[in-house]
């Protein structure tokens, strides 16, 4: 076996992590299985579902797009480090918990790591806004409208 | 009974975990020692093996073994048939249920052929590329048409023009009632395949405890008991040895629900084999392949009618793709078959069909479960007759619904759960009236669309009605008790996939027993917390479960009022529940917690009265005598590019009726997540196959899943026709969003564009830009 490996030195969520990996394990799986923090979902690994959606050094990105190998040295963000305090939910996670924004939930985090980063961008959006924003996400439950409903009442 | 949260807007008790990534999913499970597998899958759609050599492949470091068909010995075998034929007379079913792993021949792209294990999934996925795999490849049986034709080749080898099943269904006399009729019309409709694709894929992790003789398995099955049970016999166990956890599943639609997946049934086994745990989980390109599909018919339907638009009988013969296998009986066929008839009084039927084997994947139920083909063609019917007898569409649907006072209503042909289609209650005109209502249909068609079109717009509209069976038996269960910390919990044995089933059932205990929707803990969908049941499907966990836990609850209920007129020496008249208390209404102070209740249900000392059972516990079960049926109409405006064929949806309605309304802000989000599948599959979606039942679009960058940009605002309105079959009068919802969404683009699509006047009819689902183009230009 080809046992090349590489180092990853990564803050997730404000937490140091090293550790060592093949270059070519896909930072996903590196989130999920290596740093055991699930929350962040895989639908596609091909880049089009948006499910595993993170935010590297603040700009969301599709983590089954990229190798853990080229997170060394960055900041990431995953649905885990949203909320303020273990008893209390970002604004956001409220207000999808209000408009019933998620179903399954399964597509939820990304959508979430999306719109943190939109929001930040455009803090009055409209709804056509809204919904260009969460179109590379793809939700098979809700049909969408609930989760947009969640975001305007976020920024009401 | 106060009703503080039945039939509220309750935002719901799981979202918390949901939204902070703290929900247990399949592949969030890690086990020390765990191994992933993957599976080597055909690459074409019909041959014979003739060897499989894994030598190699077994040498690369990681892998642990690999195993094929002939290592399984005599585990292998064809998966169990999971729903007889209904006792319908003179039907004719062969069946042939796919295996764990191809031994002799290969019947469509993916199925598996070999599993390797390694340390982990990129390793095992190395190995596939070194096992060698020679086979003779045969002719792939594609076209349902061609299919049955002597000289096609045989997807079974003895089954002869691959023919899955027949099977006719009448009631009156069609023949003659066409005989008498003023205008009779005839067409071919089809309805091609689409997948269900839930964000989350199927995955599984099996966990062998040698030393209890205990397996766990982790399952993304939206039948958890049954998947248990079924485990349990295959490998010489007994029920109580396996543990079947169905945790948070990503969205299921109906292919979770068929069992046993090869893979389903090689894990559990592996596991024991290694005695290591073992994972697997479907990736995108192995979910196009490896899940089961739904849909692909072809019908010829006629319909006879008076001058004036009444219905005098319908006779359609159609061809339904089964794919590969027929696990799951004539579910769906027999589906398209009696939800044909909708909501209208169809006198005299006469409907027969042939299932085809093919080489694709098998066909089971997703969303809809053919209730989508039939409404195609019978919605479709009546918008031809209405143009063609100078009908308004809206009318001619009113002319010929079922009056509200001939419910219960019988069909008079078998449904597919076995009993008469019987519908138990509706009223339809309210709800065709409401819709048109809510899209200002009079307006439209008589001031809008003149004047848009004279601006020389192309908008048009679209308003269609249909049936949903649903809340079908056998039975569901739940098990309800009060804990001592005063929470309640609750289990049942159906599996959850975003239902919100940890909320509205919650509403129901909640009202019973006078707590806090939040204070009730709902599991489901783990055999070991409760093992009765048979599943989520066709839109009947409200229904059935529901009605288990209300029923549950009430014996709950009359525990806590007794044992609270024990100790309080009072009589139960006197008690309120309320607050997570029983309390002497109008006596301060004389009031007891639930809690503290349920402890003194059981002692640790002294005696019992005879027949004394402990604790504040009680399971009960429902099984309703059939299925109830729910109704609705979608009605909207579009817009279409006429150069390029983009389509604008200006406005969508959906006016529905599923009896009594548990929680409206879940039931809105059904409807709403309903027609997003609905408009993907009517204008979206499309599997496509090739001449050797390739599939050319495995991916979610080639297959379209409408995004936020594609499904409109639903606007959403509600009638109330409770169900006389259930005490909570509850009918199902699941699936209505999705069920008449093709039907209503066909027509839309037609009047934006004005095809009938150039000679076009949209006759077949799924649409797209494309497809219209090419229409089109056929008809120029
Ligand atoms: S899993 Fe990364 S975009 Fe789908
Ligand atoms: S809530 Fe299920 S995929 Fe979005």
């Amino acid at each position: 076996m080809d046992t090349e490996r590489c180092t990853v030195v990564v803050s997730v969520n404000g937490v140091r992590y090293e550790r060592e990996v093949e270059p070519r394990l896909l930072l996903s799986d590196f989130i999920r299985h290596e740093l055991r923090l699930a929350g962040t979902h895989v639908g596609c690994e091909h880049g089009v579902c948006g499910a595993c959606t993170v935010l590297f050094d603040a700009e969301p990105v599709r983590s089954c797009l990229m190798f853990a190998a080229q997170a060394n040295g960055h900041e990431i963000m995953t649905v885990e480090g949203l909320a303020p305090a273990a008893d209390r939910l970002h604004p956001l996670q409220e207000a999808m918990h209000a408009a019933h924004g998620l179903q399954c939930g399964y597509c939820t985090p990304g959508i979430l790591m999306t719109l943190v980063a939109f929001l930040k961008d455009n803090p009055r959006p409209d709804e056509a806004q809204i919904r260009a924003a969460i179109s590379g996400n793809l939700c098979r439950c809700t049909g969408y409208q609930h989760i947009v409903d969640a975001v305007m009442r976020s920024v009401a | 009974m106060s009703t503080r949260y039945f039939g509220a807007p309750i935002p719901r008790n799981e979202d918390r975990r949901l939204l902070s990534g703290q929900a247990l999913f399949v592949d969030d499970v890690e086990l020390p020692g765990l191994l992933h597998a993957a599976f080597l899958r055909s690459s074409i759609a019909h041959a014979r093996i003739r060897r499989i050599d894994v030598t190699t492949a077994r040498k690369r470091a990681g892998v642990v073994a690999i195993y094929t068909a002939a290592d399984l010995g005599d585990y292998w075998r064809p998966g169990p048939l999971l729903v007889p034929p209904p006792p319908i007379a003179g039907l004719m079913f062969n069946q042939r249920t796919q295996v764990p792993l191809a031994k002799d021949k290969i019947r469509h792209v993916g199925e598996p052929l070999a599993i390797v294990l390694a340390e982990n999934r990129y390793l095992a996925e190395d190995a596939l590329a070194d096992i060698e795999v020679e086979v003779e490849p045969l002719p792939a049986v594609v076209d349902l048409e061609n299919a049955l034709s002597e000289s096609a080749a045989r997807v079974h080898g003895d089954v002869a023009g691959n023919i899955a099943a027949r099977a006719h269904q009448r009631k009156g006399d069609y023949a003659a009632a066409a005989a008498k009729a003023d205008h009779v019309i005839r067409r071919r409709f089809r309805y091609d395949r689409g997948a269900s694709n839930p964000i989350e894929t199927r995955g599984i992790v099996a966990s062998w405890d040698a030393r209890a003789g205990h397996l766990t398995v982790w399952d993304t099955t939206q039948a958890p008991v049954f998947l248990r049970n079924g485990l349990a016999g295959m490998l010489g166990l007994s029920e109580r040895q396996v543990r079947v956890i169905a945790p948070f599943v990503g969205g299921a639609f109906g292919p979770k629900i068929m069992l046993f997946y090869p893979e389903e049934v090689v894990l559990p086994w592996v596991a024991i084999k290694l005695n290591r745990p073992v994972k697997w989980i479907e990736d995108r390109l192995e979910h196009f392949f490896a899940t089961t599909q739904e849909r692909g018919q072809i019908h010829d339907a006629e319909m006879a009618l008076t001058r004036d638009g009444k219905i005098l009988g319908v006779k359609d013969t159609f061809l339904h793709d089964t794919g590969a296998y027929d696990p799951y009986g004539l579910t769906v066929p027999i589906n398209s078959q009696c939800t044909l008839l909708g909501p209208y009084v169809v006198p005299n039927y006469e409907s027969s069909f042939t299932a085809v084997f093919t080489n694709k994947p098998a066909v089971t139920p997703y969303r809809g479960a053919g209730r989508q083909h039939g409404v195609f063609v019978i919605e479709r019917l009546l918008d031809i007759a209405a143009r063609e007898l100078g009908i308004d569409r809206a009318e001619i649907r009113r002319r010929n619904f079922i009056p509200p006072e001939a419910f219960p209503y019988n069909n008079e042909i078998i449904y597919q759960d076995f009993a008469p289609l019987e519908y138990d209650s509706g009223n339809y005109g309210p709800v065709l009236d409401k819709a048109l209502d809510m899209l200002g249909y009079e307006r439209f068609v008589t001031e809008e669309q003149r004047r848009l079109r004279a601006e020389g717009r192309h908008v048009g509209v679209g308003i269609v009605c249909y049936v949903e069976g649903t809340g079908i038996g056998p039975y569901e269960g739940a098990k309800i008790q009060v804990q001592a910390n005063g929470k309640v919990s609750l289990v049942t044995g159906i599996g959850t996939q975003g239902q919100g089933h940890y909320t509205s059932f919650a509403q129901i205990v909640a009202d019973r027993l006078g707590v806090d929707v939040r204070d009730v803990d709902v599991v489901t969908g783990d055999t070991d917390q409760f093992y009765w049941g048979a599943g989520t499907f066709a839109s009947r966990g409200a229904v059935v479960a529901g009605n288990a836990v209300n029923a549950a609850a009430t014996v709950v209920r009359e525990k806590i009022l007794r044992l609270a007129a024990e100790h309080f020496e009072c009589a139960e008249e006197d008690l309120v529940l309320a607050d997570g208390a029983v309390a002497i209404a109008g006596v301060p102070g004389k009031s007891i917690r639930l809690g503290e209740l349920a402890l003194k249900a059981n002692p640790m000392r002294g005696a019992v009265r005879p027949g004394t059972e402990p604790g504040l516990e009680a399971t009960q079960y429902f099984g309703p005598p059939r299925g109830a049926t729910a109704n609705g109409v979608h009605a909207m405006i579009v817009e279409l590019d006429p150069d390029t064929f983009v389509l604008t949806i200006n406005k969508y309605v959906v006016v529905h009726d599923c009896g009594t309304v548990i929680n409206p802000l879940i039931l809105a989000g059904q409807v709403h997540g309903g027609v997003a599948q609905g408009i993907g599959n009517a204008f979206y979606e499309q599997l496509v196959f090739d001449d050797q039942a390739q599939l050319l679009n495995a991916s979610l960058a080639d297959y379209l899943l409408p995004t936020a940009l594609d499904v409109p605002r639903v606007e959403l309105g509600h009638t109330v026709t409770p169900s006389p079959l259930n005490p909570l009068g509850i009918k199902g919802a699941g699936e209505a969003g999705a069920i008449p969404v093709g039907p209503l683009f066909a027509q839309a699509i037609e009047d934006a564009l004005g095809l009938p006047a150039q000679g076009v009819e949209l006759l077949e689902i799924p649409l797209s830009p494309n497809r219209l183009w090419e229409l089109v230009m056929k008809g120029r």
